[in-house]
């Protein structure tokens, strides 16, 4: 390996996989009929790539906004309970703390809690969220200008890295049995969700596997 | 397309980030906002679940599955991220080129 920090190296790996996915959102959103200035903004602004992408697929199959807003705010939402859970990690003050919600995403999230020591979960979710940052806003240009010079993600296995990265950052989150239950559990309501419920409630919905954990060390 | 349906995506995106972080930054105690960090955890777990087998709104067995098995083998062996980010991609790139 290089002599480049761990921390670095997997944020660089993760944003470089993101841009790729960035590149399918440009020329998705483009295609649907959202300009390349519009395209751009959503993916500055909005920031949260499962939402984005719910966004431009209903509205380019002919769905109005009031259509494709619910789903993809449902998909957002997930954000939230994700800052909640970062208090220790994002600053305290006024606008910086309003900067650090911008940059609360899954990726950043779950890399920030594979941390141990406070410091470096600061770096982790600094670093991996402004990695991604700027390489999900270059994909998106990119893909909004070139179009559909790229195949399907799923042809070169993109959509098999990130369940195995968000793995790769959970692991080392399951300290005992009770945490390891909570996230089988997580799973397990989620996939039951999945045929029932739209999309976005599913992955909320496993935050209910936390409560018993919660609920005992509070006692 | 309308610039109004990209604001309002825009602005209830960043909402929901800002609810919970002002929501975190009340917590009274540090214990609080420990205990609070357990809830990420069911729901990563439950993002990975959609995401290798949901397919819409239908659960689908199919070469991100083998995939995430081979990562949590590397993990298990705690391989850099990178190297099982690859491994995973590559194992569902090729079942993907053999059909699946």
């Amino acid at each position: 390996m290089l002599p480049v920090d761990r921390l670095l190296r997997d944020s660089v790996s993760i944003g470089l996989a993101t841009g790729v996915y960035a590149v399918s959102f440009g020329v998705l959103s483009v295609a649907a009929g959202f300009s390349v200035l519009q395209t751009c903004v959503m993916s500055l602004v909005c920031f949260t790539g499962a939402s984005q992408f719910m966004f431009v697929s209903v509205m380019g199959a002919g769905g109005s906004a009031a259509a494709a807003l619910p789903p993809a705010v449902l998909l957002a939402a997930r954000n939230g309970i994700y800052a909640l859970s970062l208090g220790s990690v994002l600053r305290r003050a006024g606008w910086r703390r309003a900067l650090d919600a911008h940059l609360v995403i899954d990726e950043s999230t779950a890399m920030a809690h594979a941390q141990r020591d406070p410091a470096q979960r600061r770096r982790g979710f600094v670093l991996t969220a402004l990695t991604i940052f700027a390489c999900w806003n270059a994909g998106t240009l990119a893909g909004a200008l070139a179009g559909g010079v790229l195949g399907a993600p799923e042809s070169y296995g993109l959509h098999a890295i990130f369940p195995a990265v968000f793995l790769a950052l959970l692991v080392p989150q399951v300290r005992s049995r009770e945490v390891l239950a909570c996230a089988l559990a997580g799973a397990g309501i989620a996939l039951l969700l999945v045929p029932a419920a739209p999309a976005g409630v599913p992955v909320i919905a496993a935050v209910v596997a936390a409560l018993p954990l919660m609920l005992r060390r509070r006692a | 397309m309308s610039w109004t349906a990209v604001l309002a995506l825009c602005a209830a995106a960043y909402a929901l980030k800002a609810v919970g972080a002002v929501a975190a930054s009340r917590a009274p105690d540090a214990a609080l906002s420990e205990r609070l960090e357990v809830l990420v955890v069911p729901v990563i777990a439950g993002l990975i679940a959609v995401q290798v087998f949901g397919d819409g709104e239908h659960l689908v067995v199919d070469g991100r599955a083998p995939a995430l098995l081979v990562a949590a083998v590397l993990v298990w062996r705690k391989v850099p991220l990178l190297l099982v980010a690859l491994a995973a991609g590559g194992t569902a790139a090729a079942l993907h080129a053999l059909g699946w």
